[in-house]
Formats: C-alpha cells, structure tokens, sequence
C-alpha cells in the first residue's frame, strides 16, 4: 500500500479522535451553562474567563478521587464495562464524511477514515453494541439498582433500535445507496433530505435521543428510583468515562443527524464558492458549516433535556412500539408509493 | 507468512477459544459474553473474504440483537451456580450423539460444496458490493427470499400468540 495514504488516514483519526474528545470536553461545559442560562442562573464562571477552564478542572478532579471499588466477583468486567462505552461511542466516526475533497500537494485529500461500502449499516451496527458497556458495567457492579438501570437501558435500546433502522429504510430508498459519502454528494445545493423525509428525520431524532440516555428517555439513571442507575457502583475517572462517552455518543448522533438530514458539509452556494474561491477554501467553510449543524443539535438536546420531564416507563415503550413503529413502516410504505407513482398510475390505467 | 494468513491464524484461535470457552465456562453471563466475542471473530472471518454486507449483518443480527436479548434474559434470570439443574447421565449420552451426527452432516455438506465455492470465484463479479448481492438475492433467489422472510413472520406471530396465551389463562 501506498505509505502516503497510510499518514494520511492515521492523521485523520487523529484529529477526528481529538476533536470529539474536545467536543465532549466542552459539551460537559455547554451543558451546565445551557441549564444556567435556562434556569435563568449564571452557571460555572469561576475556573478561567467565563469558565472557560471548567472541563479540564472536573477532567482533573475526577483523576484525583479515590478509586473506590464494591466487592463484586466480576472485577475484570466491572473495568471493561466504561472501556467499552467509550470505544463504541468513538467507533462510529470512522466513517463519518467530514468534508468534500481537499486539493493539497498535487493530491486529493478526502476527509473521511474509511469510505465503506456499507458504512450506514456499520452505523446502526455499532449502535446496536453499544449497549454492552452499560449492561455489562451494570451486572459487574453486584448491586440491585444498577442491575436494574443497565435492564432498563438495554430494553429501551434494542426497543427503539428497531424504530432507528426502519426510519432509515424509508431515507435509503430515496438515497438508494449505504455509503454516506454518496448521501452527503447527493444532497448537493439545498436538496437536504429533511426536506423530502421529514417524518423519517423526526422518528430518527427521537430515537437517537433514547438511544443516548438521554432526557426525556434517561430512565436507565433516574436518581428518585435507582440512585444513579448503571453507574451508581462507579467512582473517580470510571464513572467519568460513562458520562465522557454519553457526551461522545451526543456529538456523533448529532453528526449523523446533520450528516444524513441537513446535508452534511453541504451549505447553500457551494458551488458557486468552489468556483470562485477554490476548491479548499469551499472546502474549509463546508467544515464549519458541518460544525454549526452539530452544534445546533447538541444545542437542541440540551434544551430538551431541560425542558421537557423524564417518561414514565410503559410511557417510554408505548412510544416506541405501538407509536414510533407503525409510523416508520407508514412512511416506508408512503415513499414507495411516491416513488413508484409513474408505474402505478399506468397500472391503474390513468 | 503473509498478513492476511496471521490475521486468519489468529482470528481463528481467538473463534475457536472463545467457542470452547461458552461451552466449558461455569458462569452463564461470562459463557454468553465468551460467545459475543466469537460472533465478531466471526464477523472478522467474513471481513478477510471481502464480504462487508455480510459480516456487518453478522453483528448486527447476532451481537446487536440476539445475544443482547440473551445476556438481558439471564441477568433476570439471575442464574447461580446453585441452582444449576443436574442433569442425568442419558442427556449427556445424547447430546454427545448429537453433536457428533451434526458434526458430520456438516462435514459432509463442507466436502460437497467445496467445488461450488470455487466456481464462484472464477466469474469476477464483485461480491463486496451489495448492489450485486441484492440482485442476486432478489432475482435468482426470489421465492427462497420470500418464504425465509415469512417463515421469520410466522415465528414471530407465534412468539406473540404463546405469549398472550399465558397471560389470559393467569
């Protein structure tokens, strides 16, 4: 192989590793100020300008508590559980297209890891095992509450997982291809397919917000009932990693969000901004552009979470099985009529 | 040697130990977690043929789902090695039996299907991509397709019905 493509692809996971580490870094922050400034508070300003030091403050906090530990006789799983969170939360940006193609040194440069075949399905794949790093952090950790927690986080994600895979049919028939590079090519201009599959992208956004744990969905830690659900055993830079990876699951969900619905790097005028000013500076404002999208919904799951209250729990399942499903299939069967409309209306001898 | 060759050497230690592991592994949670780790060594025996579709399909179905849906049905189980049912020595001789008589079907189909295997890797076409394996599956293998897919509906519909049984008989 090429040793050029190989520093090419290792630089690229190292700044897709490091900037979602630095997003989740500050989403910690962003969080507590969203909460501050919807509570009508100040929220953390003591550590740097504005509380602009507040991460790596907690980030060293957490390193310096006690390790404490329970008397569990599962002690390697009870460390593997917070391991694999954060792998499969960073798992999924692999294949993430962070932009078109760059032009430097005589080659073009593609911002993407791998450019898989069948990267949506990897997707869904690796969110499908994300959910073996709660279950097992919970079991290892030998105590009835957070036994509980990891049970609930697992029903609710393999419950809504199905929802998740069948309001994406809907979007890959449409797209007629698995490679998210192509998906994002396709939404070129303002053919965004939020605009063609707006039911799709709803369905999807709900899910995503369950299948991050997050509120109104985070049952799996509901403090008045279970203390503090699967990681209630954890302590110092353990439980920090199950928030750490929480707050990477939000970044990239919200990644595939703007990636698969909001056109990617795509902005309005890109074409005319490739021919006017060069390929790579089109480029650098269609990062940014992906960027602003990202953060307008990590933005948006922080205004829910702190807005709308937790579900009961038969709430939570009546949502998804007999509401979110029979809508996803209802749309899966309404874009296969639009898109056979020409043949059924010959059929029918119109 | 060559990469992919100690890839494979390794992958297909780490199925065959894990494997063995499930089966000789006291803790029902730990046998299951030995078998998730088999499935992806699976998965990455797909990876090294060149088939993506059906090695992220393998992890989907099998990680994803099944075993996910196993480890949750044990840890409500709460299973000990307490309650751990005796089983009787004309079980043991019978399952022996039967893992040796499907042992050898399978052989039997491995040694017959060996000149297929090679008769599809001479025409080219590309079965990376899944435009092809959905045309295949699709066209030549149309009525297979249908009946596996509502063999899976009526297993399905069962599952449900059995299980509304008990609850109006409570």
């Amino acid at each position: 192989m090429d040793s050029s493509i190989i520093i090419e692809k290792s630089v690229i996971i190292l700044v897709v590793f490091a900037i979602t580490m630095l997003m989740a870094m500050y989403s910690t922050l962003a969080e507590r100020k969203v909460a501050a400034w919807l509570q009508d508070r100040i929220g953390p300003n003591r550590a740097g300008k504005g509380g602009i030091l507040q991460p790596l403050a907690d980030g060293l906090k957490l390193f310096s508590k006690e390790e404490f530990e329970p008397d569990t006789p599962n002690r390697f799983l009870f460390f593997a559980g917070p391991a694999l969170a954060m792998t499969t939360a960073l798992m999924t940006s692999a294949v993430i297209p962070w932009g078109d193609k760059f032009h430097l040194f005589g080659r073009d440069i593609i911002l993407q890891a791998t450019d898989i075949d069948v990267a949506l399905l990897y997707l869904i794949g690796v969110m499908s095992i994300g959910v073996y790093g709660i279950m097992i952090g919970g079991w290892a950790s030998n105590n009835k509450f957070s036994l509980i927690g990891a049970v609930r986080a697992a029903s609710q994600m393999i419950s809504y997982e199905v929802a998740m895979g069948l309001s994406l049919i809907a979007l890959l028939m449409m797209t007629g291809t698995l490679s998210l590079r192509e998906i994002s090519m396709q939404q070129a201009g303002m053919n965004w397919n939020v605009f063609y599959q707006p039911l799709s992208f709803f369905i999807f956004l709900i899910c995503a917000f369950a299948e991050t744990n997050r509120t109104p969905f985070d049952l799996a830690e509901c403090e008045t009932e279970l203390v503090g659900g699967y990681h209630t055993e954890y302590s110092s830079m353990k439980m920090g990693f199950y928030l750490f990876a929480e707050y990477a699951n939000m970044f990239i969900s919200s990644t595939i969000l703007a990636v698969l619905f909001f056109g990617g790097y795509n902005y309005p005028g890109m074409s005319w901004a490739v021919e006017n000013w060069g390929v790579n500076l089109a480029n650098v404002i269609g990062i940014i552009a992906l960027f602003i999208k990202i953060c307008g919904f990590i933005f948006l799951y922080m205004w829910v979470r702190w807005t709308i209250p937790r579900f009961r729990y038969d709430q939570l399942m009546h949502l998804g099985w007999r509401i979110l499903i029979p809508l996803s299939i209802l749309n899966i069967i309404i874009t296969g009529i639009v898109m056979l409309r020409a043949e059924i209306a010959i059929y029918l001898g119109f | 040697m060559s990469t992919i060759l100690i890839i494979f050497c390794v992958l297909s230690a780490v199925t065959i130990a894990t494997a063995f592991l499930t089966i000789y592994s006291r803790n029902p949670i730990h046998s299951a977690l030995y078998l998730v780790i088999s499935f992806f060594s699976i998965a990455g025996h797909y990876l090294l043929l060149n088939s993506q579709f059906l090695a992220i399909m393998h992890i989907i179905v099998y990680s994803g789902a099944i075993m996910i849906l196993f480890l949750f049905t044990i840890m409500l189980m709460n299973l000990n090695k307490e309650n751990e049912v005796h089983k009787p020595r004309i079980t043991r001789l019978g399952a022996i039996v039967s893992f040796c008589l499907i042992s050898l079907v399978l052989i039997a189909i491995f040694i017959n299907s060996k000149p297929i295997v090679g008769e599809y890797i001479s025409t080219g076409a590309d079965y990376q991509s899944i435009k092809v394996l959905g045309l295949v599956l699709l066209n030549e293998y149309m009525v297979p397709f249908e009946f596996a897919s509502i063999l899976l509906l009526v297993a399905m519909i069962g599952s449900v019905l059995l299980s509304k049984k008990e609850k109006t008989e409570k």
